[in-house]
């Protein structure tokens, strides 16, 4: 499990954003001090983490540690109350952020699939190539097919949501985002919405993604593959990062008694 | 029970009110053709505003929405056909007519459109806006499609009354079809022309009355 | 005058208010009292016409939609000039408020046994077969089971359009009823002064506003109830 290895990258470096390539070691993605209360309740206190480009990074924890909030700071999709989030080396908090122009190099794979249920799954992709990207109706087309492929739905493109097993939604979405050749992907829980038999399916995917060089932060319980494909695990308890490491260590030699706690539960449960 | 024929289905005089009945067709579709987009496009309006997350917009919104869903329609329009002269404004028939009823139809279609709206679930903007598409891009290609799908029968039942509505225009004497069917009836002094204009009505009505009852059904098995 | 000094002096005439108001409250309690009588007969109409047809005796059913159909096809206004000037003709002498009530009474039957009916249709199956199952009879299950159910389901869209159509009894004005329009706009045209029409707004604002808000209520607690 060595992260410093050189994969071919088969995405293309996105020359659109106009960024400088990272800096060798420079993170994908660096979430620094972040802190998030919803009301009264702090629910992310002081939270700092990087991915690394073409790492896997898993985060685990108990419903309600923040590991959801956290990801969902990373695209603003909630907004931070303080903190700083660099993609590639570049601020994205703070007032002046484009954040419509940083959120298309962030893709993102919800629970609950998200899917437009009045479009087919080729239009599902191609929407933001065409309206964000301002792809053409072939050029869009084309890269729509070429995603589709790759989670393993070429011949899907015409049905629509409604049509699909929440396994191939779920591939549609993940296929939504790596159409838009994102610098980073955030899952969030994934598969949780799946029946367990749907599941390898998508979890096939994203093994392929990694393969390929994709960067990925993810949150889910799907211990046995975080153990399995995870570059490092990330273990949150009530709003902080209370231990990370390779799954190897975390899985077999956990330090904090919470996740000690977590893991013992877990693995009766299975 | 001659006598009932005589007075309502009297097919002379209605032959003879034809004429006069058709043109009031045609000012009622005119009316229409009006009334209905800028109902919609008022509609759509209230209901965005009404759902804002500013409640600084939110709240006048739907108290608007309130006031115009209390005061009936034709209170409105002679509210803006009588009333508003005094002041020195003097709208034409048509204009007090498209006037009143962009009031009352945008507080209509506003309901149904924010219905609509509130019926997506929030993962759909999340999607959307994850992917880079703006608000405006998110509204129009991601939510409206679908919230306007949910309850077009709703927006259809709705533009049904608001084709009804427009027979208050005789009130003010704009010639459309019941103005027409009316003038006729006071000059035979026979309701023959009025049945005329109820039969026209139902031609232009009942198919989709019919329809949303279809409708309705299919979706309740 | 200042443009507000006229504004008011048109729209919200203090002398003009003083003298018209209690003949706006006249027309008030004539508003009030109709609805009062179109709510009722209306809402009764609908249920009874919906448990005939849940019996499924096709004549009958069928004539019911016809009727159902007709009276939502129809603009009212259209209805109320066909029977009070063409009644009269055949002998039948209905006074103005008569029309208007019988008219918008029906008008209300039809869409209330409309709205019904799709509750009645959209109720539970199970709940049907768990009443027959208890032995309860066809018509005891329609009252006792079905029914509670699917007034409670189609509450909110009835109320809606018990307004509707209750503030369609400013359509009266048209034959003569001396509701609250008819009031202001006689009380308009012998003052020469917008202010009667004004009063007249916020009448119906005052009555309809509690029940437009009674419906939002209504709405929001059906659609979480829902969720």
């Amino acid at each position: 499990m060595s992260k410093t290895t050189i994969r071919p990258a088969v995405n293309k470096p996105d020359q659109q954003n106009g960024a400088t390539a990272p800096a060798k070691g420079r993170p994908t993605l660096e979430v620094i001090g972040l802190k998030k209360s919803f009301g009264t309740v702090e629910v992310l206190k002081n939270v700092s983490l990087s991915v690394a480009k073409s790492e896997m990074v898993f985060v685990l924890g108990r419903s309600g540690s923040g590991k959801s909030t956290m990801l969902r700071c990373c695209n603003r999709l909630e907004e931070p109350d303080s903190g700083d989030i660099l993609l590639e080396g570049e601020q994205i908090t703070g007032r002046g952020v484009n954040l419509d122009k940083v959120r298309r190099r962030i893709g993102m794979v919800f629970q609950s699939f998200n899917l437009y249920p009045h479009l087919d799954a080729r239009r599902n992709v191609t929407l933001a190539l065409r309206k964000v990207l301002k792809q053409s109706r072939d050029e869009a087309d084309t890269r729509a097919a070429a995603a589709l492929a790759r989670v393993g739905l070429a011949d899907k493109a015409g049905n629509y949501p409604s049509q699909l097993s929440g396994g191939q939604q779920q591939r549609v979405a993940i296929a939504r985002a790596i159409a838009l050749e994102p610098a980073v992907m955030l899952f969030d829980e994934p598969t949780s919405a799946l029946d367990p038999e749907l599941v390898g399916d998508v979890l096939g995917v994203m093994r392929e993604l990694k393969q390929d060089g994709m960067t990925m932060l993810v949150v889910s319980h799907e211990m046995a593959f975080a153990r399995e494909a995870a570059d490092r695990v990330v273990f949150m308890a009530d709003g902080h990062i209370v231990e990370q490491g390779p799954p190897e260590d975390i899985f077999t030699n956990p330090q904090h008694d919470s996740t000690r706690a977590f893991l013992s539960r877990y693995s009766y449960g299975q | 029970m001659d006598q009932l024929i005589q007075q309502f289905f009297n097919i002379d005089i209605m032959m003879r009110a034809w004429p006069t009945i058709m043109r009031g067709l045609g000012v009622t579709l005119l009316i229409c053709c009006a009334v209905i987009p800028l109902g919609l496009a008022g509609g759509l309006i209230a209901a965005l505003a009404s759902t804002a997350r500013s409640r600084w917009l939110r709240w006048p919104a739907v108290a608007l929405v309130d006031l115009f869903r209390a005061i009936p329609p034709l209170v409105l329009l002679i509210f803006v056909y009588a009333g508003l002269p005094f002041t020195g404004i003097q709208l034409s028939p048509f204009v007090a007519v498209t006037v009143a009823f962009l009031l009352n139809n945008s507080a209509y279609y506003g309901e149904v459109f924010r219905a609509g709206l509130i019926s997506i679930g929030k993962g759909q903007a999340e999607a959307a806006r994850s992917t880079g598409l703006t608000q405006r891009q998110t509204l129009v290609h991601v939510i409206l499609p679908q919230a306007i799908r949910n309850v077009l029968p709703d927006l259809i039942s709705n533009t049904v009354e608001v084709v009804k509505l427009t027979s208050l225009a005789s009130v003010v004497s704009l010639g459309e079809l019941l103005h027409a069917a009316d003038l006729a009836r006071s000059v035979t002094y026979n309701a023959s022309p009025l049945t005329l204009a109820a039969g026209v009505y139902l031609v232009l009505i009942w198919p989709v009355v019919r329809l949303l009852s279809r409708y309705q059904r299919r979706i309740s098995v | 005058m200042s443009n507000l000094d006229r504004f008011i002096e048109t729209f919200l005439n203090g002398a003009v208010l003083a003298k018209y108001t209690p003949s706006i409250l006249q027309g008030v309690w004539v508003t009030v009292e109709l609805s009062i009588l179109i709510v009722i007969s209306g809402t009764l109409l609908g249920t009874l016409l919906a448990c005939i047809r849940a019996y499924r005796l096709r004549l009958i059913s069928f004539l019911i939609v016809i009727y159902a159909d007709i009276f939502r096809a129809l603009p009212p206004l259209v209805l109320i000039l066909l029977a009070y000037f063409g009644l009269p003709n055949i002998g039948l002498s209905l006074s103005s408020f008569t029309v208007l009530f019988v008219i918008l009474g029906l008008t209300l039957g039809a869409f209330a046994e409309e709205i019904i009916w799709a509750g009645i249709t959209s109720t539970d199956k199970g709940q049907w077969e768990a009443a027959r199952s208890t032995g309860l009879g066809f018509t005891r299950t329609l009252i006792h089971v079905v029914l509670p159910q699917a007034v409670r389901m189609v509450i909110p869209p009835l109320t809606n359009r018990a307004i509707a159509i209750t503030k369609m009894t400013a359509l009266g004005t048209v034959i003569g009823v001396p509701d609250i329009l008819n009031q202001a706009t006689t009380a308009q045209s012998f003052s020469g002064n917008a202010s009667p029409l004004t009063l007249a707004a916020m009448a119906y604002v005052l009555l309809f506003l509690p029940f437009v808000i009674l419906s939002r209520w209504l709405e929001s607690r059906f659609s979480w109830k829902k969720n």
